[in-house]
């Protein structure tokens, strides 16, 4: 399989980038090219989540991906585990059954935040509660980015998207006070571009006994462009220029408001709660 | 095949023993579920189900098997299928509404091909209905409630014994072909109390979901060389993607137009080719019968009273009881036609729903509905009347 790997289904020789030659093993080459747009943050998710179970000291085989619908949910695809891409919204459920029925596994959701908070916010809040043993990766990029950049349950106060032509007048959530409230066990908020912070949360995850969640920030450079941020460049400077590292912060100061000028990034939460399931 | 006696041996102590016992429908089904090997419970409270989840909290833990209350249906059923793709036999139970909310995931069971239960209790409606009270609306939904083309086993118990027996029926279905399998009960059915016989356990067959057998690398999640692929279970080295998208054999997902015809024609043919091995039904009264009753579940006590008193009045009528709703055994409609049948009559607790399927197979012969409100069972004297009616007429 592996040097049949490098042609893909279209036929197309691909190689991956030298900084993949670690987690070759644990990418699906012959599914590349991917679909995500150039730009798009989710491939440096992909890549840094392949190196995190690889190096997890949990045996790969142990280690189950579960998507929802979306850009996103489609980053389970690229690894060579044992993934599940389900419907929207309810990758979290499905995943709560594989832990429960055999808790042997290491059990993974990654979703946009379409995706876990608006149609699965439901059983987003009630796994925190019950603080199941499962992982929880939302990427926010502060859209739908798959059906086309309509407001999300991020979307900042007053961003234009196309389904707030007029500026976006809910308030979105507060990702890390939500998950802390429900339940979880973890929190953490990074963006793609904070690699080694992200990639550390990661590795922390999987040792988390609980509910783990870890929010990253990701550009969604085709349909934020509408937003205050600006261009495709223009956000990714914002998503570096703006965070600030606060492990300590109160989970209260947590809102993001393009208007902003600091992002707060970090490791807000990490508790024993017990485990109801898992 | 092999039976529960030689699947279950160490714990065949703990299931509920061989011999006669006094049940209800709904404890009769978790009992039956329990003895089919089922592990995993994951539901929502809803009238008249209830009794299933509450009988499940208390008996999975005694078995080593796991119950969980989700948050909602739709989370149910997820967690049935989370399961089930972890290699543990896994069901939810509920009604009518919850029945319409799990509709998206029967659609997902379908196309990850996963082996899962769903006992529909089925209960007055539409929408919240009489929740009390019994309802046979759900029929069609079973087969056609979830979007794009796909199949289910759908079981019609009459009474506790078939509710044990069509349990351990739909969860063996389910494993065999790798779908969704329902058992569409209904109020009085689960709330009725009966005598149910416990087989002895080398008679109960028990069917497992086919296995790899080649090396992970060799491996195709969807493998289209095989009517019902193997299934490999998650943790055990296969490393498999499994795709809600329109998928190949190496469950990638694909817009191709051959890829996907192939997929579907698959998923449908798993089970239309095996009908006449599955479908189950009850010939009461038709050798001679010049007039057919098509009914099923609890009205199907009703309408065997109503034709042993038309009987006595000289009219040559019987029953046709399908056991599956799906897949329904048309073809014996079909023999009937043949057969020289005047008139075929459906009565259900509904505005006509196994109506439309009994008429897709009567090659023009008549079929006349007899409607009956959702909420109550329709009495002996009521169809007694109703179809003197449709034969005089
Ligand atoms: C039940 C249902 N409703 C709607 C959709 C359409 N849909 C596909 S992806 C998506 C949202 C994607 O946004 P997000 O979850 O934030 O992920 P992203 O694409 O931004 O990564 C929606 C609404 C669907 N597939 N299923
Ligand atoms: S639409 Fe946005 S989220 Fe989706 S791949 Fe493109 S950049 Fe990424």
């Amino acid at each position: 399989m592996s040097t049949e790997a490098e042609v893909t289904t279209t036929g197309v020789k691909v190689e991956l980038p030298k900084s993949y030659e670690d987690i070759k093993d644990l990418i699906r080459v012959d599914r590349l090219p991917h679909i995500w747009c150039p730009g798009c943050g989710l491939g440096i998710l992909l890549k840094l989540l392949a190196r995190a179970i690889k190096n997890s000291g949990i045996p790969i085989e142990k280690h189950v991906i579960v998507t929802g619908i979306g850009c996103t949910g489609r980053l389970g695809g690229y690894l060579k585990l044992d993934a599940y891409h389900v419907t929207h919204g309810r990758a979290i459920p499905f995943a709560v059954g594989l832990k429960m029925a055999n808790p042997e596994l290491e059990v993974t959701v990654v979703g946009g935040d379409g995706d876990i908070l608006a149609i699965g916010g439901n059983h987003f809040i009630h796994a925190a509660r019950r603080n199941d043993d499962i992982n929880v990766i939302i990427v926010n990029n502060f859209i739908y980015g798959m059906t086309g950049g309509q407001y999300s349950p991020t979307t900042p106060k007053g961003a234009k998207t196309t389904t707030s032509p007029y500026g976006h007048y809910e308030n979105p959530f507060n990702v890390p006070l939500l998950a802390y409230a429900a339940g979880a066990s973890y929190v953490t908020r990074w963006t793609v571009l904070h690699q080694n912070e992200l990639y550390q949360s990661l590795l922390e995850m999987f040792k988390v006994k609980g509910f783990a969640v870890v929010e990253v920030l990701s550009p969604c450079i085709i349909y934020t462009d509408r937003n205050a941020m600006g261009d495709a460049v223009d956000l990714m400077r914002v998503l570096k220029e703006r965070p600030v590292i606060d492990h300590r912060a109160n989970l209260a100061d947590l809102d993001i408001d393009f208007s902003m000028k600091k992002i707060i990034l970090g490791n807000f939460v990490k508790r024993e709660r017990p485990v109801s399931y898992g | 095949m092999p039976t529960v006696a030689e699947l279950y041996k160490k714990d065949l102590d703990k299931l509920l023993r061989p011999g006669i016992h006094f049940l209800d429908g709904n404890t009769a089904v978790a009992e039956g579920a329990v003895t089919a090997g089922c592990r995993f419970y994951g539901g929502y409270p809803i009238t008249p189900s209830n009794e299933i989840a509450e009988y499940m909290s208390y008996r999975l833990p005694q078995v080593g098997g796991k119950f969980i209350q989700m948050e909602d249906e739709i989370g149910s059923i997820m967690s049935v299928l989370g399961a089930s793709a972890a290699g543990v036999k896994a069901m939810t139970a509920t009604s009518g509404p919850g029945f319409s909310l799990m509709q998206e995931e029967i659609g997902l069971g379908s196309m990850l091909e996963i082996p899962a239960l769903i006992v529909d209790v089925m209960r007055a409606g539409p929408s919240t209905g009489i929740p009390t009270l019994l309802g046979q609306g759900d029929i069609l939904q079973a087969k056609y409630g979830s979007h794009g083309d796909y199949e289910v086993v759908a079981y019609l118990p009459a009474n506790p014994q078939e509710a044990f027996d069509f349990t351990i029926k739909a969860i063996n279905a389910a494993e065999r072909y790798r779908v969704v399998a329902v058992v569409l009960s209904d109020q009085l059915v689960g709330h009725m109390y009966g005598k149910v016989r416990v087989p002895e356990f080398d008679e109960i067959e028990i069917i497992e979901r086919p296995k790899p057998t080649v090396p992970p690398d060799q491996y195709l999640p969807y493998d289209s060389r095989y009517l019902v692929p193997p299934m490999a279970i998650a943790g055990t080295g296969y490393r498999s993607n499994n795709e809600s998208l329109t998928h190949t054999d190496k469950g990638y997902p694909t817009t191709d137009r051959d890829a996907s015809f192939k997929l579907i024609m698959r998923l449908v043919r798993k089970i239309r080719e095996n009908e006449k091995e599955i479908a189950e039904w009850e010939e009461y009264l038709l050798d001679d019968a010049e007039y057919v009753i098509v009914s099923y579940g609890s009205t199907s006590g009703s309408v065997r009273r109503a034709i042993k008193v038309l009987r006595t009045q000289g009219y040559r009528v019987g029953m046709l009881r399908p056991k599956t709703a799906w897949p329904f055994p048309g073809w014996v409609v079909e023999n009937l036609v043949s057969r020289g049948v005047q008139k075929f009559v459906t009565v259900e607790v509904n505005m006509g729903k196994m109506y439309h399927v009994v008429k897709e197979f009567s090659k023009g012969v008549p079929v006349e509905h007899v409607p009956y409100a959702p909420g109550y069972i329709p009495e002996p004297d009521y169809v007694i009347n109703n179809v003197r009616k449709v034969i005089e007429r």
